[in-house]
């Protein structure tokens, strides 16, 4: 029972968690855009602006919402609601922290500790093109249909490679399991040492797989006006720009199980011999949240430094360079392995 | 190699040009990742630097000096018009911008007009005119200058034209042109 209910609440903190990541992603874009060109960024609602995601929002809720005419009105709307139900559902398996210890019973800080953990993100976030596809061609507008094409190929190109360095991971720690992958990697004994080149592999197909600059085609407004949500207003494309937010964070969370050690940092074995382990959990999420912030800063900041690649290069760069290195880094972490275990 | 030595040959004027050339990439430029970081290197240099915005409506940028802008008919110590529509302002306007109507000052009206001859009107067309100061260097009544305000925005050209209701300063909010003021100009 006590497990029960404790996953219910995880559930809904993970739930208002990401939400409002996301809603202040969207400020924090805003303002480290504004500070790498030299402005000053929203100020205006409430001090620093610190109110504007709020004032976003309202603004998105009561704006009109137009459905078109041609559009396919049960797809249309079914859009956005996939896409944001997927964005949402990857949290489910990260272990955001160290097990809390309730009346003698150890609560886990992962909604759901299956097996498979790495391979249910994946399957999820392949869901996710469902989102952009269906809202793309629902719209029934040749601009959204090319947006939503370009996302979904370009997500199922770059999930080949991002799958292949991944392989590397789970050669090195055993175990499809996230928690077993975050426990491998103690203190300061993370993924990234033993994996540079699959990491810088996983970190590019991340970017293709949010859509996020350089890889922003499906949203490309010099080409495609607004890509797949060209059509969309009001709260339904406030939900696609806020799972795509929320998509940062996430993926920004699973980098840092897989490479940077999730939770674990130096001296979290002292902490737990000392301190309360309801203390050290909380301790240890915010290291995973500190580390996943990290990564939403770095997608932004990436963002602000380079251009959007040509669509043939994207593909090239997918296909004939990403996914070559990333079997060359599995081949390499094979004879690693059979070297550095015997 | 014949183009490159018309290249050179060719007037230049900044040594900024740079000869482009096609030549194969190396293999670290190839791999993009150091002008990546070096690109990030930029833009996080560019996160500690001051801000070039100002918050508009509170603060406003100084104004230079020199700038010209909304133009000002002016009145001297006791509040009368320097204006005597001598007409030296509208001919020396290369835009063409000013029209002015002149009349006698009757008598009782001294206090009104400093010297015999006013102008009855005075009409500046805004959208016509260029701010070039001419007017202001052909007066030799000390009687317009051009200010730093701005001249603000209308939806009709019909608003544009500026007469002596606007033009001239009130008694009780004087304009201050002294940094406008030359040295040469006849009192």
């Amino acid at each position: 029972m006590i497990v029960l209910i404790f996953k219910v609440l995880l559930i809904i903190i993970l739930f208002v968690i990401s939400l409002g990541v996301a809603a202040y992603a969207t400020y924090g874009e805003r303002k480290v855009a504004a500070f790498m060109q030299d402005r000053i960024g929203p100020d205006r609602a409430g001090p620093f602006g610190i109110l504007q995601p709020i004032a976003d929002g309202v603004k998105l809720f009561v704006k009109e919402e137009i459905i078109p005419n041609v559009s396919d009105k049960l797809l249309f709307i079914l859009g956005p609601c996939i896409f944001m139900i997927t964005a949402l559902m990857t949290s489910a398996v990260i272990p955001w922290g160290t097990p809390m210890v309730y009346e003698g019973t150890v609560l886990k800080l992962q909604v759901a500790d299956i097996n498979i953990g790495i391979l249910y993100v994946f399957g999820v976030v392949s869901l996710g093109v469902y989102g952009i596809m269906i809202g793309g061609w629902a719209s029934n507008n040749k601009f959204a249909l090319l947006g939503a094409v370009r996302a979904s190929s370009q997500m199922i190109s770059y999930e080949l490679a991002m799958g292949m360095s991944l392989i590397a991971v789970i050669m090195m720690n055993g175990s499809l399991s996230l928690t077993d992958i975050v426990d491998q990697q103690k203190g300061l004994n993370w993924n990234i040492w033993y994996q540079p080149l699959g990491f810088i592999i996983f970190l590019i197909c991340a970017f293709a797989e949010c859509n996020r600059t350089p890889f922003d085609l499906p949203e490309c407004e010099t080409e495609l006006v607004g890509g797949y949500h060209t059509e969309y207003s009001s709260m339904k494309l406030g939900l696609y720009l806020f799972a795509e937010y929320i998509n940062m964070f996430i993926s920004g969370a699973v980098i840092s199980c897989l490479y940077f050690g999730g939770y674990n940092f130096p001296g979290l074995e002292y902490l737990s011999s000392v301190l309360n382990p309801n203390l050290v959990a909380v301790i240890s999420f915010g290291a995973l949240f500190t580390k996943a912030l990290f990564f939403v800063f770095f997608f932004m900041w990436i963002r602000w430094t380079i251009p959007r690649f040509r669509y043939d290069q994207l593909m090239k760069l997918g296909w004939q360079i990403l996914l070559p290195l990333s079997i060359v880094n599995v081949l390499l972490t094979g004879a690693g392995l059979t070297i550095f275990s015997k | 190699m014949q183009r490159l030595q018309i290249k050179k040959d060719m007037m230049q004027l900044t040594n900024r040009s740079k000869v482009v050339s096609n030549k194969e990439m190396s293999f670290k430029e190839k791999l993009y990742i150091p002008a990546i970081l070096s690109g990030m290197g930029v833009t996080f240099k560019h996160m500690f630097k001051k801000s070039v915005s100002l918050r508009y409506p509170e603060v406003t940028r100084e104004f230079s000096p020199v700038y010209r802008g909304m133009h000002v008919l002016k009145r001297d110590e006791q509040g009368r018009e320097n204006c005597t529509a001598c007409g030296l302002c509208a001919v020396a306007c290369p835009a063409e911008a000013i029209t002015m109507d002149a009349a006698e000052r009757n008598k009782g009206e001294e206090n009104l007009y400093r010297e015999e001859k006013y102008a009855a009107k005075y009409e500046i067309n805004m959208l016509r005119c260029i701010f070039c100061g001419l007017c202001e260097e052909a007066c030799p009544k000390d009687a317009i200058y051009l200010t730093d305000r701005i001249v603000p925005t209308e939806y009709k050209r019909n608003n544009f034209i500026y007469g002596k209701d606007v033009l001239v300063e009130k008694i009780d909010e004087r304009i201050d042109i002294t940094k406008r003021k030359k040295e040469y100009t006849i009192d």
